[in-house]
């Protein structure tokens, strides 16, 4: 079977997440969370509010390095925020988030931005204690690296440049179909040689 | 059911098929002028094509609301099967109990009211005793006490049942897929689609989203309302008799797609066809989808002219994007080869059922 991959710039299908600008909102509690370079999109955002010192006041930002390495730490820590953290990778930066999720009341806010792995993840958590789906704003900065089930084996396999690739448990050549599951936080990788074992085309480097 | 289940085909009159749809691959229609043929006219594009889920004519696979046929028991000890291999494919997330309980209410009212000589529902208040007599099943339990029966209602039923079965719940506008069970499936995948709201999970189906299908489908299923189900068809195509085309398997199964020839085509090659229907739940107000699963090859179609000359014509002259879709671009041209033979040209009558 011949596979076509979607091209990069393809239209995006229905179940590809949509990311918009973060915007502060009225809260009594503001949890931000950001890896990679979305910590210059929470700067951003904190610089279109009239209450700078009230928002931070009430504020909990959490953000680890980005899956390339880049770490904006610094530019989140200086802004004063009521409690700051760093965690050194997302699996690290999660259980921090799931308690503070445990004390977490209607009426607060959600931002997160950075990575589609960070913010899909984070906004598993967040949707596992009930919040609602509008309370989560979301904003797209930096790596484009992708995290991909494989729809055979379910293994995951984090941070996806190439397509097709190697599944990092089972080992089947996979194709990385668009489809995205906010349950599971990633898209689906599909056996790309399944008719005709062997034959897989040149990786491509789609994702960076 | 569980899998030392013991098939006795001489019961019931010997109606029910000792067959499989793995490895020996003996299933077959007995009659396939009984099989669902989806195609009213001789071209075929997506439409939302919903219409009233009301008993029809005899003998067809629309004479009930559910329909219970010779390949019942094979199916239930298939789906066994499928089941213990992968338990992922049944899921049900936290809330969706109740809409669990709603449809084996609707389940076991609907096959004891129209199949009494195998099913039978005996209720005193919550207190229900249920007989499945082909596969052997006799079980007292108190209605929405889930202690009381070996699996969660949504497995038990399913367990019983055929088709493939989403559970959809109504928020927010739309309707949110969250719970469902594949074993006789269309290359999709309930793991990965689990928890997904109405244009989520149809994002990968091409052209019809640009044709406004999924809007105004979403928008009359948002309508539907208890006791008026609807049903419409889908179909592809399928190498084999094999009921579970799962994506978690197609490195399993793609390469059985790379063994036609002209002489095995009329065996091997089998139309699959989707009556799905729908029903709206009293209690939880979610919306059941059975997607029931028919298989009839090539030979056993081409045995109603009517039926023959329709499937050669919507297949040659199916869009290249569909095609790709349903799995079959790369053996098309061998279809139309085979299926040509079978055509005369001759007009064909509008609807599905055959000419005599």
């Amino acid at each position: 079977m011949k596979v076509d991959l979607t091209p990069v710039n393809a239209p995006s299908i229905r179940s590809r997440p949509v990311y918009a600008t973060l915007e502060p909102r009225p809260g009594k509690l503001h949890v931000i969370v950001a890896d990679d370079e979305g910590a210059a999109a929470v700067v951003e955002m904190l610089g279109k509010t009239n209450d700078r010192s009230g928002m931070l006041a009430a504020s909990h930002v959490m953000y680890c390095p980005g899956p390339t390495g880049t770490d904006l730490s610094a530019q989140l820590e200086v802004l004063g925020a009521a409690q700051f953290f760093r965690a050194p990778t997302l699996p690290a930066l999660l259980p921090r988030l799931v308690r503070v999720l445990a004390d977490a009341h209607m009426g607060t806010q959600f931002y997160l931005a950075g990575t589609e792995g960070l913010i899909g993840q984070a906004e598993r958590e967040i949707m596992a204690t009930g919040f609602p789906f509008a309370s989560i704003q979301k904003e797209h900065r930096g790596s484009t690296l992708r995290r991909v089930q494989c729809v055979h084996c379910k293994g995951i396999t984090e941070n996806v440049a190439t397509d097709p690739f190697k599944c990092s448990h089972c080992g089947l050549n996979l194709f990385v179909r668009d489809h995205y599951s906010r349950r599971i936080a990633a898209f689906m990788g599909v056996c790309i040689d399944a008719e005709d074992p062997g034959q897989v085309p040149e990786s491509v480097v789609r994702f960076q | 059911m569980s899998l030392d289940f013991k098939f006795a085909p001489d019961d019931f009159g010997g109606f029910f098929r000792d067959e499989t749809f793995r490895d020996t691959f003996t299933y077959r229609n007995s009659d396939p002028r009984r099989f669902p043929f989806p195609f009213d006219r001789d071209d075929y594009m997506y439409a939302v094509n919903l219409e009233p889920h009301m008993p029809g004519r005899k003998g067809t696979a629309f004479e009930h609301m559910l329909d219970v046929d010779e390949h019942y028991i094979a199916e239930m000890i298939d789906r066994a099967k499928v089941l213990a291999e992968d338990p992922l494919r049944c899921q049900s997330l936290p809330h969706m109990t109740l809409a669990g309980w709603d449809t084996l209410e609707l389940i076991m009212e609907a096959k004891a009211r129209d199949y009494p000589q195998w099913f039978s529902l005996t209720r005193d208040g919550n207190r229900w005793h249920w007989v499945n007599r082909p596969l052997g099943i006799e079980q007292s339990f108190t209605f929405l006490d889930e202690s009381t029966l070996p699996y969660p209602p949504f497995e038990y039923i399913m367990r019983q049942t055929q088709g493939d079965w989403t559970l959809q719940d109504e928020r927010d506008g739309t309707l949110w897929m969250d719970a469902g069970i594949a074993t006789s499936q269309a290359d999709w995948s309930v793991d990965f689609d689990v928890g997904m709201n109405f244009h989520e999970w149809h994002a990968p189906v091409p052209l019809a989203h640009e044709k406004g299908v999924f809007d105004r489908a979403l928008k009359f299923l948002l309508k539907l309302q208890h006791g008026a189900p609807v049903r419409r068809f889908n179909w592809t195509m399928t190498v084999n008799p094999l009921l579970d085309t799962a994506p978690e398997t197609y490195h399993k199964w793609g390469p059985m797609r790379t063994t036609l020839t002209q002489e095995n085509m009329g065996q091997k090659m089998h139309l699959r066809v989707e009556l799905q229907s729908l029903y709206r739940l009293p209690r939880s107000n979610a919306i059941a989808f059975d997607i029931r699963c028919y298989l009839c090859s090539f030979e056993q179609i081409v045995t109603v002219p009517k039926w023959a000359r329709r499937l050669h014509r919507v297949i040659r002259d199916l869009p290249e994007e569909l095609a790709t879709y349903k799995g079959f671009i790369r053996n098309r041209d061998a279809m139309v080869e085979w299926l040509s033979k079978c055509d005369d040209g001759a007009p064909t009558s509008p609807g599905w059922f055959p000419d005599d």
